[in-house]
């Protein structure tokens, strides 16, 4: 199975050369960000307000992690359901997020809004959150440090693992897999 | 009357929760074995791939299998001979949540008021189920539920006209519908009969079933292979990516019904379907 390559942050060219099915490798710097944190994004977005971190061309993981036993530098860290999130994705990407990474189905709106503004839906695999946790070499927390779990954690990362669900032209994973199989 | 202290109840759960969200059962792994040699596409044989080193790297280093370490669920069924000193139930097997949670580094997902949503910080208070039953033993058996999954469960208050065909139908449609939200390969747990409570209970104590055990009674057994394989042709395949293996078991639990109502429920637990049992 061939698998790409790719470097945070990302360029529209980084997210025009993939495709749904496509496995990515991802190394860099990632934020995560779930429901909580979104939430308080969006707010700030709508005030016109600047954001805690800068969106540009940047990757957000919707996870909330275990905490790290000592010396690990995170507990398990598997996706969460990105659902949850359609509602505040289409203006993440206007801000410049280039990619989402989480699991599960995304809203017409949400699609839309990756082929508008040249970004992808990423899924890493949902429950491998030992296997996952192993990619990530570092975590701080850089905002919202009230959330816990749900706090925005910049992740340092090492081959990550994901798949490209929605690419940038309207192509989708979950139907086209489910199209191959289904009898 | 044999005695039990709370303090008894409490170090037993702290053990079963780190012991349920660290090590995956082995009718669990078994069932992800045997997945990836059904499976026929690429992609959803990756993903068996990945679940299988995902829980050998948990067990190995100990930490959990999913980050998501659940709603605390317990079934106890207390024997009417044993008296609990020390303390309320409820107080020790919260407690127990507390210690086991902290000391397991596990994750705290449980928010204190449903619309106010502040987390609790300890992942307290635990849903506990208890049943008094003849005998002086307790048996504990604790089923940590990750929220994904429990988010994509349903009740419906069939008719009795609708009959089998109207709860298969149920069923797939329900599985069809919730695709990859539930991190597929799943287990489907069916409840059929009761009331509007007792319904969906039953559908979580199915999920409690080892994985391979078949329904007791041949009639039911066998619609569970029924749906089992209309399921696995919907083509949502694992992590939905596309494939044959949508659903590693369906168990189905029942109990008489009203002769106006036919009530089923589905619950749906993911690949990391946890469950420990003790008896005290
Ligand atoms: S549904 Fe299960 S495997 Fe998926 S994130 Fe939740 S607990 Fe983990």
């Amino acid at each position: 199975m061939k698998v790409k390559h790719l470097h945070t942050p990302l360029s529209d060219e980084d997210v025009l050369g993939l495709k749904a099915g496509d496995n990515v490798l991802i190394s860099g710097v990632i934020y995560t960000a779930r429901d909580a944190a979104h939430k308080k994004m969006v707010e700030l977005i709508e005030r016109g307000e600047p954001l805690p971190i800068d969106l540009k061309g940047q990757v957000i993981y919707y996870v909330g992690p275990a905490p790290a036993k000592p010396g690990q530098a995170i507990g398990s860290a598997g996706p969460t359901t990105s659902g949850r999130m359609d509602a505040y994705t289409p203006l993440m990407l206007e801000q410049g997020m280039k990619a989402c990474i989480g699991k599960g189905l995304r809203s017409a709106a949400v699609k839309e809004a990756l082929e508008k503004n040249k970004g992808v839906y990423l899924a890493a695999v949902g429950g491998a959150g030992a296997l996952l946790s192993k990619r990530i070499i570092s975590s701080e927390v850089v905002a919202y440090p009230e959330l816990g779990a749900e706090a925005i954690h910049r992740l340092e990362v090492k081959d990550f693992p994901a798949t490209v669900i929605n690419d940038a032209y309207g192509n989708d994973l979950y139907e086209e897999g489910i199209k191959a199989y289904a009898r | 009357m044999r005695e039990i202290t709370a303090s008894t109840i409490t170090e037993q759960v702290a053990e079963m929760c780190q012991e349920a969200n660290i090590y995956l059962g082995d009718d669990v792994i078994n069932a992800l074995k045997k997945a990836l040699v059904d499976e026929e596409s690429p992609a959803g044989k990756e993903v068996l791939k990945q679940l299988i080193e995902n829980v050998e790297i948990a067990r190995n280093e100990k930490i959990p299998i999913c980050q998501d370490t659940g709603f605390a669920v317990f079934f106890v069924e207390w024997g009417q001979e044993v008296h609990l000193t020390g303390g309320s139930l409820e107080d020790a097997i919260n407690e127990g949540v507390r210690r086991g949670y902290r000391e397991g580094y596990l994750r705290k997902s449980i928010v204190g008021d449903p619309l106010e949503r502040i987390n609790t910080g300890d992942n307290t208070p635990a849903v506990i189920h208890t049943s008094l039953v003849p005998g002086d033993r307790v048996k504990i058996t604790f089923a940590p539920k990750g929220g994904g999954s429990e988010n994509m469960s349903t009740v419906k208050m069939l008719k009795p006209s609708d009959g089998v065909e109207g709860v298969v139908d149920f069923v797939v449609n329900h599985v069809r519908e919730s695709g990859s939200n539930p991190c597929p390969p799943i287990v489907v747990g069916v409840g059929i009969g009761g009331t509007f409570d007792k319904v969906a209970l039953l559908a979580k104590k199915a999920l409690v079933r080892p994985l391979g055990r078949p329904h007791p009674k041949p009639f039911y057994a066998s619609l569970e292979q029924r749906i089992l394989k209309e399921v696995n042709k919907l083509g949502i395949g694992p992590q939905g990516f596309g494939g044959r293996v949508t659903a590693l078991a369906v168990h189905i639990e029942t109990f008489p019904a009203h002769i106006a109502s036919l009530p089923a429920a589905v619950n749906i637990n993911c690949h990391v379907a946890r469950h420990v049992e003790r008896v005290i």
